[in-house]
C-alpha cells in the first residue's frame, strides 16, 4: 500500500516536471527552431532574433549598433562571442541548424564556407561598392559574387626603428646591410625580426618570396588564383627560395628559425632588431615599448619585383542557414556598411577600415593606419579558395628547409610534390 | 502453478533477511532522482517532434517508462545499479565508438558536410547575379488583405510598382518619403519596420517574377532584381547553367561536368572503403607509417618508463622511515602536475629556443634543439618526464602505504640486501597494483597529442618530405593529414581514428594479459 502511494507521488512528481519543462519551453522563443518559423506565419509584436557571432574584441563595440538596429526594427539581436575555432565552430553549428544569423570573419574563410553551403552572397549597391577600398571589394568577391561586406583590411607593413635606421630601405639588400652594420656595432642582436619558427611562415615571409620572383598559385582568365596550377615548385619559386637561403641562417642571417611568432614583435619593441615585418596587430605591443618608429611598405629586392604582401579583410557574412535572413541582409548590406559602424570596431580595436570615408576620419588621430593601407596598397588579397589550405604547412617548412640553408630546389620540388599529393585526392 | 510454487520459494528465502527501512530521505532522494531523470529526457521530445522522427520519439517513450518502472518497484534490485552505468556506458562509449567508425565510411568534411538538398540550395542561391543595369529597387512590404506584396521605387524615376508572385504592376497614388520608402498606398497596408521584420521569412521567400529574372528582397529596404545562372532539374538528376551540364556524382557528393570539373558545394556521401584504402595506399601514409609508428612506440614507452622510474625513486626515497619534511618535498613534487600542462608546454617550447631559451642560456650553449631530430626527441621526452613524473609519484606513494613494511623488514632479517629486497619484494608487489596504471599511461602517451602539438607540432621536418616530422606520434601526424592540408576530413580522420584504435588495443590487450599471470603470481 504505501508502495503503491510513493509510486503515485513519483508520477505526479514526474507530470509536474514535464509541465514545467514544457512550460519553459514556451517562455523562451528562440531556444526552440519550431517556434521561430511559426513567429512568421503569425507575427507577433516581436519580430525574432537575430544572432551574431563575432570574436572577442568585437563584441563590444558591435553591441550599440546591435541594440540600436534592433530597437529600429523591433527584433532582439544578440552579439554572441566566439573564442576559438570560429570557421569551424561557425560551420559545424550552422550544419546542425544551431549557427547564427550574421558571422564575423577573415575573408579568406569565403571559399571553405561556399563550399560548404554556408554564407549567402551579399548584394551591394554600385554606390557602397565604391565606398570601400577596391582591395577590400577585390577580396570578399570569390567566383565573380561579392560575398561579405568589408569592414576593416590588414596587411604587413615594414615597421623600423627611426633611431636606429633613420631612413626607410629602398631594397631588401640596403635593408639587410644596415642591418647587419648596426648588429656588428653591438647596437642591434638581429638583422630583422620576422618570424620564421621551426615550421616556417609563409604569411610573413610572402612580400619577401614574391619580389624574388615566387608564386603560389597562376592566375585564371579572371584573374583569381588557379588551384590548378599550384607554382610552388616552379623554376620562379626555386630561385626565390634561393633568395631566401642567401638571407638565411647560412647567409646573411636575416632570416633566423630561432625567432618566432612569439617573440619577434617583443624582440622589436625591446630595441633588438631595428627592422620588424608584422602587422597593425603588432602595433599596441611596439607602443608599449616607446620606441621611435615608422611604417613603411617591405621593401623589393633591387631590380626584383614588388613585395606584395597578403591583404587580409574582415567582414561580415550572412549566414545561409540563419533564421532570420532577410534581417540579416538589412543588417549585413545596408547597416554595417554605415561609416560609425566601421569606426566603432576601428576603436576596439585598430585596424584601418575598409570604408574610404572612415579611414580618412581615422587617420587624423592614427597615421598608422594609412600608412599601413598605403604599404599593402599593390598587396594581394589573400587566395580564398579552398585549396590554399594545402599551400601554408608545405610552404612553410619548405622556407624553413632553406633558412636553416638547406637545398632551395629540394626543399620546392618537396613542398610542390605534398601540396600535389593533397590537393589531387 | 509452477511459477507461483516458485515465487513462494523466493519470498521463504527472503524473509529472514530484515526489511530495509524506507526513510523519507530516501523516498525524497528517489523522488528527485528519477524527477531529474524524466526532466532530462522529456526535454529531448520538442526536438524530436519538429524533426519528426518518431522512432526515436517511441524509444525515448519506452526508454521513460522502463526506468520509471525499474526504479519505482522493489524488484529487480541488480538492474537498479546496472542500468545507470549501462546508459553512461552507451552514451559516452558505445555511440561515439559508432559513430566514428560510421564516419568513417563516408566523405563527411568539407566540401560535403550537408545533404544533396542543401548542397542544391547553395548552388542556386550562390549563383543568383543581379541583372546587369536593372535598378536598385527601394523596396517596403506592404500588405493587399492579408497577402505580402512588395513595393518597388525606382530610384532614378522613382515610379512605384507593386509586385507579388504573378508579376510587377504599377501603382498609382502612393506617397513616397525622402528615402525612397513608400509611406501610404491606397488599398495597402504598408508594414512598418517591426512589422516587416517578423514577418522576415515571408520576405524572403517572396520572388516577384519579372520578365527576365525575379525581384527578391535584399534585406527589408532594397530590393534587387537577379537571376540564377545555375539551376537544378530533377529530370536529369543534373545542374543547369554555367560550364554544365553538371550530373550528380553520387560516388563523390559532387555535381560533375564533362571536363571534370565539379562544382564547390557537394553533400555527404557513403564512400565504402575509401577512406581505409586510402590510409593504405596513400604513399605519404605507408611510406612513413613505420618510421612513425616506431618512434611512437619509443616516446610512449620512454614516457611512462621514465615517468614511472623517475617518480618510484622518488616516492621511495620519501617514503624511508628516516626521512623529514617529506610534506613539503610532496608539495614541490606535485606542483608540475597542478600547472596547467598546456602552458607548462608552451613555456618549454620557449626554454628550448637556440637564441633566446633559458636552456642554451643556462649552458652557454648553441643548441638548436628542436630543430634537430635527436635533440628535439630528446627534448619532448624530458618535457613530458617532467609533467608526467609527479602523477607516478602519487600512486606509488599510494601502493607503498598498502606494502607492509615487515615485509622488507623480514626480507632484511633473513640477510637480503636493500637492493635486493627492493627488488624481489617491494618491486612486484608495486607491479601489481601498478601495472593497469602504467598500460593506461602507456595508451595516454600513445596518443598524447598536446605534448607533441604545443612543443615541436611534430618538427623537425626533413625538406624533402615536409608531411611527416621528426617528432611526430602517429595522431599528430594523422591530424594534420586529416585537418591541415585539405580543410576538415571528418570521414578520413574516422578512418585513421579506428587504425589508432586497433593498434592501442592490440597493444593494451597484450599487456593486459601478461599483468593476468603476473598477478597470479604475486597475488
Amino acid at each position: 500500500m504505501r508502495m503503491r502511494a510513493l509510486g503515485v507521488a513519483a508520477l505526479a512528481t514526474l507530470a509536474f516536471a514535464a509541465t514545467a519543462c514544457g512550460d519553459s519551453q514556451q517562455a523562451s522563443p528562440s531556444a526552440a527552431p519550431a517556434e521561430t518559423g511559426a513567429s512568421a506565419s503569425a507575427p507577433a509584436a516581436g519580430g525574432g532574433t537575430l544572432v551574431i557571432w563575432a570574436d572577442p574584441s568585437r563584441v563590444k563595440p558591435l553591441k550599440p549598433f546591435a541594440d540600436q538596429f534592433g530597437a529600429e526594427n523591433g527584433v532582439t539581436v544578440e552579439v554572441k562571442e566566439i573564442s576559438k575555432d570560429n570557421q569551424q565552430t561557425f560551420l559545424t553549428a550552422s550544419q546542425q541548424g544551431s549557427g547564427p544569423d550574421i558571422m564575423i570573419g577573415a575573408h579568406d574563410w569565403i571559399g571553405n564556407l561556399v563550399q560548404n553551403g554556408a554564407i549567402d552572397p551579399v548584394t551591394l549597391t554600385d554606390a557602397q561598392k565604391a565606398a570601400f577600398s577596391p582591395k577590400a571589394i577585390q577580396a570578399v568577391t570569390f567566383n565573380g559574387q561579392i560575398y561579405g561586406a568589408p569592414y576593416a583590411v590588414e596587411n604587413i607593413a615594414l615597421i623600423r626603428n627611426t633611431e636606429l635606421a633613420p631612413d626607410a630601405p629602398a631594397t631588401i639588400e640596403d635593408m639587410v646591410a644596415k642591418g647587419k652594420q648596426l648588429k656588428a656595432d653591438g647596437k642591434v642582436k638581429e638583422v630583422l625580426c620576422i618570424p620564421v619558427g621551426q615550421k616556417g611562415d609563409a604569411f610573413h615571409v610572402y612580400p619577401i618570396f614574391a619580389s624574388a620572383g615566387g608564386a603560389l598559385f597562376g592566375a585564371t582568365a579572371g584573374g583569381d588564383p588557379d588551384p590548378k596550377q599550384v607554382l610552388v615548385g616552379s623554376p620562379g619559386s626555386v630561385k626565390a627560395f634561393g633568395k631566401l637561403r642567401e638571407l638565411g641562417e647560412k647567409g646573411d642571417g636575416a632570416l633566423r628559425t630561432s625567432i618566432t611568432n612569439e617573440n619577434y614583435i617583443v624582440n622589436f619593441a625591446g630595441g633588438k632588431c631595428a627592422y620588424l615585418i608584422s602587422g597593425p596587430w603588432a602595433m599596441s605591443e611596439v607602443k608599449k615599448g616607446g620606441i621611435a618608429y615608422d611604417i613603411t611598405a617591405v621593401p623589393p629586392f633591387e631590380g626584383g619585383k614588388p613585395a606584395t604582401p597578403f591583404v587580409g579583410v574582415q567582414s561580415f557574412f550572412v549566414a545561409s542557414k540563419g533564421k532570420n535572413k532577410a534581417l540579416a541582409q538589412e543588417f549585413v548590406a545596408n547597416y554595417v556598411t554605415n561609416k560609425d559602424v566601421a569606426k566603432a570596431l576601428y576603436e576596439a580595436d585598430p585596424r584601418p577600415p575598409a570604408l574610404t570615408a572612415a579611414l580618412q576620419e581615422v587617420q587624423a588621430s592614427d597615421p598608422d593606419a594609412v600608412k599601413f593601407m598605403e604599404a599593402g596598397k599593390d598587396g594581394m588579397p589573400m587566395p580564398a579558395i579552398p585549396e590554399m589550405a594545402a599551400i601554408w604547412e608545405p610552404f612553410g617548412i619548405a622556407e624553413n628547409a632553406v633558412v636553416k640553408g638547406g637545398d632551395a630546389a629540394k626543399a620546392a620540388a618537396a613542398a610542390q610534390k605534398a601540396i600535389d599529393g593533397s590537393l589531387k585526392h | 502453478m509452477a511459477l507461483d510454487v516458485r515465487r513462494e520459494a523466493a519470498e521463504t528465502a527472503r524473509s529472514p533477511r530484515p526489511r530495509r527501512q524506507i526513510t523519507t530521505a530516501f523516498v525524497v532522494s528517489r523522488i528527485a532522482v528519477l524527477a531529474v531523470a524524466a526532466a532530462i529526457l522529456l526535454y529531448a521530445v520538442p526536438p524530436l517532434v519538429a524533426a519528426g522522427s518518431w522512432v526515436s520519439l517511441g524509444l525515448l517513450g519506452a526508454a521513460s517508462a522502463a526506468i520509471a518502472y525499474l526504479y519505482l518497484t522493489r524488484r529487480f534490485v541488480p538492474a537498479k545499479y546496472l542500468v545507470p552505468g549501462t546508459v553512461f556506458l552507451i552514451a559516452f562509449q558505445v555511440f561515439p565508438v559508432l559513430y566514428t567508425v560510421t564516419t568513417a565510411f563516408t566523405n563527411f568534411g568539407d566540401g560535403h558536410r550537408g545533404d544533396k538538398a542543401a548542397a542544391i540550395t547553395a548552388i542556386e542561391t550562390g549563383s543568383v547575379r543581379q541583372t546587369p543595369g536593372s535598378p536598385e529597387y527601394a523596396l517596403t512590404a506592404a500588405l493587399r488583405g492579408d497577402r505580402l506584396v512588395f513595393l518597388l521605387v525606382d530610384p532614378a524615376t522613382k515610379q512605384v510598382r507593386v509586385g507579388d508572385s504573378s508579376g510587377l504592376a504599377p501603382l498609382a497614388g502612393a506617397r513616397v518619403g525622402i528615402t525612397g520608402k513608400v509611406l501610404s498606398a491606397p488599398g495597402l497596408r504598408v508594414l512598418k519596420a517591426p512589422e516587416a521584420a517578423a514577418r522576415g521569412q515571408e520576405i524572403t521567400a517572396l520572388a516577384v517574377p519579372t520578365g527576365d529574372g525575379v525581384i527578391k528582397a535584399n534585406g527589408l529596404s532594397r530590393a534587387v532584381e537577379g537571376k540564377a545562372a545555375l539551376l537544378y532539374d530533377a529530370g536529369c538528376d543534373c545542374v543547369r547553367g554555367d560550364g554544365g551540364p553538371w550530373t550528380a556524382d553520387e560516388s563523390q557528393g559532387y555535381f560533375v561536368n564533362a571536363g571534370g570539373e565539379h562544382l564547390a558545394q557537394g553533400w555527404q556521401v557513403n564512400v565504402g572503403l575509401d577512406n581505409f584504402a586510402r590510409v593504405l595506399t596513400n604513399p605519404t601514409i605507408s611510406g612513413y607509417f613505420a618510421g612513425v609508428l616506431g618512434w611512437n612506440l619509443v616516446f610512449a614507452l620512454a614516457s611512462v618508463l621514465g615517468t614511472f622510474a623517475l617518480g618510484m625513486a622518488v616516492a621511495l626515497a620519501l617514503h624511508h622511515p628516516r626521512m623529514r619534511g617529506t610534506r613539503v618535498y610532496r608539495i614541490v613534487l606535485i606542483l608540475p602536475y597542478a600547472m596547467p600542462a598546456f602552458a607548462m608546454l608552451l613555456v618549454w617550447r620557449d626554454m628550448f629556443n637556440r637564441d633566446f631559451g633559458l636552456i642554451n642560456q643556462l649552458l652557454g650553449a648553441d643548441i638548436d634543439w628542436l630543430g634537430q631530430v635527436g635533440t628535439a626527441r630528446l627534448g619532448v621526452i624530458l618535457v613530458n618526464l617532467w609533467l608526467g613524473f609527479p602523477y607516478m609519484f602519487l600512486v606509488t606513494t599510494g601502493a607503498l602505504q598498502a606494502i607492509p613494511r615487515e615485509l622488507t623488514e623480514a626480507a632484511a632479517i633473513d640477510g637480503a640486501t636493500p637492493w635486493k629486497a627492493f627488488r624481489r619484494v617491494t618491486l612486484p608487489l608495486l607491479l601489481v597494483a601498478l601495472t593497469p596504471l602504467l598500460i593506461s599511461s602507456f595508451a595516454y602517451n600513445f596518443n598524447n597529442f598536446n605534448a607533441i602539438a604545443l612543443t615541436t607540432d611534430g618538427g623537425p621536418f626533413p625538406a624533402d618530405s615536409p608531411q611527416v616530422g621528426g617528432t611526430d606520434l602517429l595522431i599528430t601526424y594523422t591530424f594534420r593529414l586529416a585537418f591541415g592540408a585539405g580543410g576538415a576530413q571528418f570521414g578520413f580522420a574516422a578512418a585513421i581514428s579506428v587504425f589508432i584504435f586497433t593498434i592501442v588495443a592490440v597493444i593494451s590487450a597484450v599487456a593486459f594479459r601478461r599483468t593476468r599471470r603476473q598477478e597470479e603470481i604475486y597475488a
